[in-house]
């Protein structure tokens, strides 16, 4: 089994948002509008998150793409009452739409907030509702849902490949984000496997952790020259 | 003491408390008639919500939680405290107990009853709330005992069905009595009720020794209670609720506003059915010193949470303490303090104002007062979650406003309701009281080992 995880390069991250417009396209995530966005309902499994750092004229602006961390040890797991959200084999942090009832309780215990929950049943206007994904369900109201690291693109290469009767080659799984992505700030892959692409990166001494020290073991890794300072 | 209450003869006694079971006047009516209204509109207003989606509440992301469950720990504050302060007076043999229990019992199952809807009202996808439940199944699924929120499930039926055996037991013989008082459909009403109680000596001795063993395990089963609905925050990884403190925290908050109620409950019961010669000013003396009690006891875990958090200066935590203290929640924390403190104290403290107005006054500040934490406690820690990015707002919408007046009013509906069917002074406990008291010159009688604070004798 492989041990999936993804490296963000925040010295070449642009802050362009391709990632998120991508995960929208793929995973069915509903546009909510202006309105709701301003109630804090912005429905996104990536967010950029902006900061700004001095005064202007000497002001730069810092970006950290910010998604399901997919923890090794996760806080949102063991509060949920009927694990709709649990560990799966792959060590994947899985959400099960169809089993959750909505107590929200996993989106308070998650330290990056990046669990989104559905406050209501959307509708996509056409023509969009014509590009939605079949690998993928759609949510309804009530349920909490997040970053999935794509796993309907992990199921499908591990299918073909044991269809072929091989091991999923390195770079054979992409999630949305990480395809989309313009300067190649992400790379996806298995961190069990000391030659992949992922593995190679997150062995850089820019290499850290978001939150790290609350020992949640994310399989995020994030590459930075300067020391990330959390505000 | 005891004067006015033993002037009055068991005829008296019983005129005074079965009447109004059986005469119903036009206030009675009315008052159901406005507390049924808003109870309907708060349920029209949660009909709409399960329909829409929860997005008609004020809450988001990351203030995922709001009045539902602050109003929830609110209602199971409250519920604490009638079994548990009827089960310590007991236990103590407090000699002024008696007319005191029952409609402290009573609070505590219509506040549970109540304050269980809310985890039910909150839930996105409530139709499914039965998966809370461990049932056999062909699915193999089982909830995650792991999960706070199942040992809420479990805790609040533990407690709302010991709480209902205690408050059923000991009205057994104050049914069978007003069975053999009254006719018609109402005889065979109370008969029913009274499971066949006649009165033995070893059905007495019988009640007794249940009682005594009820009110020893509902203490711990009561204290677990409100502990288990403080571990639903205190395990999370939140600043500010990561506490060891918040189960002893939220237990004392609990019979503090638990008292309170349990005072409001008591002045309006003594106004409406003119009570004055049963609950008396020793009653609202004494219960109005305990509360003086828990104010300072309350002030004392305020302090002590508030004054760690501060001088650790951990930089997540501080940003919830800052929201609180000095940000947009800052006049609901002083506020807090106010009604939980400032007003009270004075009031309860001293003699002059320790009547049965001054207590109302202090009772019904206390309510809001721990409303307030309740609310500060979710709101305060959800807004500023650990990345900055993140942080956010919440304020209720007509909706949640809604839900809590319906829930409000349905409560005290149903123990105006309650009172209205069912003796609300334990009879026959008032009438072994105050053989006790009239006893009490022959000197073996060990139940009145504590008498009343002397300051009102």
């Amino acid at each position: 089994m492989a041990k999936w995880g993804m490296v963000i390069d925040l010295d070449r991250c642009t802050g362009c948002e391709a990632c998120v417009i991508a995960c929208h396209a793929e995973n069915n995530l509903p546009i909510v509008g202006e309105e709701e966005s301003a109630k804090g309902r912005q429905h996104n499994w990536i967010r950029i998150e902006r900061y700004w750092e001095g005064e202007y004229p000497h002001i730069r602006a810092r970006f950290i793409p910010v998604l399901c961390q997919q923890c090794d040890h996760a806080p949102c797991e063991p509060v949920c009452p009927v694990y709709a959200t649990y560990h799966n084999p792959e060590g994947l942090n899985a959400q099960v739409y169809n089993r959750c009832i909505g107590t929200r309780f996993c989106a308070n215990n998650c330290p990056y907030t990046v669990r989104v929950f559905n406050w209501f049943d959307h509708q996509w206007e056409r023509p969009l509702d014509e590009q939605l994904n079949p690998d993928v369900s759609i949510r309804t109201r009530g349920m909490m849902e997040k970053c999935t690291f794509c796993v309907q693109r992990i199921r499908r290469a591990r299918h073909q490949a044991e269809d072929e009767g091989r091991d999923i080659r390195d770079g054979e799984v992409q999630p949305a984000c990480v395809q989309s992505c313009p300067t190649e700030a992400m790379v996806f892959g298995d961190l069990d496997d000391p030659d992949s692409r992922a593995s190679q990166r997150a062995r850089s001494r820019r290499a850290f952790r978001l939150l790290e020290e609350l020992g949640t073991e994310p399989s995020v890794i994030y590459l930075k020259e300067d020391e990330w300072v959390e505000p | 003491m005891g004067d006015k209450a033993g002037s009055l003869t068991t005829n008296m006694m019983h005129e005074d408390l079965i009447r109004p079971l059986i005469l119903t006047g036009r206030r009675f009516y009315l008052v159901v008639a406005v507390l049924g209204a808003i109870v309907l509109w708060g349920l029209a207003a949660w009909g709409y919500q399960v329909r829409t989606g929860m997005g008609v509440a004020g809450i988001n992301s990351p203030v995922f939680w709001g009045v539902y469950i602050a109003t929830y720990i609110f209602f199971i504050g409250i519920s604490n405290a009638g079994t548990l302060i009827s089960a310590m007076l007991r236990l103590s043999h407090a000699g002024w107990r008696h007319p005191v229990t029952r409609c402290a019992e009573a609070i505590t199952v219509f506040a549970l009853m109540v304050g269980g809807m809310f985890p039910l009202i909150h839930l996105g996808r409530v139709w499914k709330f039965y998966w809370l439940i461990p049932y056999p199944n062909e699915r193999g699924l089982w909830p995650n005992f792991h999960s706070p929120l199942v040992w809420d499930f479990m805790a609040i039926n533990t407690y709302l069905l010991g709480s209902f055996v205690y408050l059923y037991l000991p009205m057994l013989p104050d049914l069978a009595l007003i069975r053999d008082r009254v006719a018609g459909w109402r005889r065979r009403f109370y008969g029913l009720l009274a499971l066949g109680w006649s009165g033995t000596p070893v059905e007495w001795h019988r009640l007794e020794k249940a009682i005594s063993i009820l009110a020893v395990v509902i203490i711990p089963v009561a204290v677990s209670m409100h502990s288990v609905v403080a571990w639903d925050f205190s395990v999370a990884l939140k600043p500010m609720w990561h506490s060891t403190i918040f189960a002893p925290y939220f237990v004392v908050g609990a019979l503090f506003s638990g008292i309170a109620i349990l005072m409001v409950a008591m002045v309006i019961l003594r106004r409406v059915f003119h009570l004055e010669a049963y609950l008396e000013p020793i009653h609202f003396n004494n219960l109005g010193l305990l509360l003086l009690t828990f104010c300072f006891l309350w002030l004392y875990f305020t302090f002590a949470e508030y004054l760690v958090t501060w001088y650790g200066h951990l930089p997540d935590e501080m940003a919830a303490f800052r929201f609180k203290v000095e940000g947009p929640l800052a006049p609901f924390f002083w506020g807090m303090v106010l009604m939980n403190f400032v007003i009270p104290v004075p009031i309860l403290a001293m003699r002059k104002t320790r009547t049965v107005t001054g207590c109302l006054v202090a009772s019904l500040s206390i309510l809001v007062g721990m409303w307030l934490e309740r609310y500060l406690i979710v709101v305060g820690t959800l807004s500023r979650p650990r990345l900055e990015f993140a942080w956010g707002h919440y304020a209720p919408t007509w909706v949640e406003i809604s839900i809590l007046m319906g829930t409000v009013a349905y409560f005290i509906l149903l123990y105006v309701l309650f009172s209205k069917i069912f003796p609300i002074i334990s009879i026959w406990e008032f009438k072994q009281g105050r053989r006790l008291r009239a006893q009490k010159p022959a000197g073996d009688v060990p139940v009145m080992a504590n008498e009343p604070f002397p300051g009102v004798m």
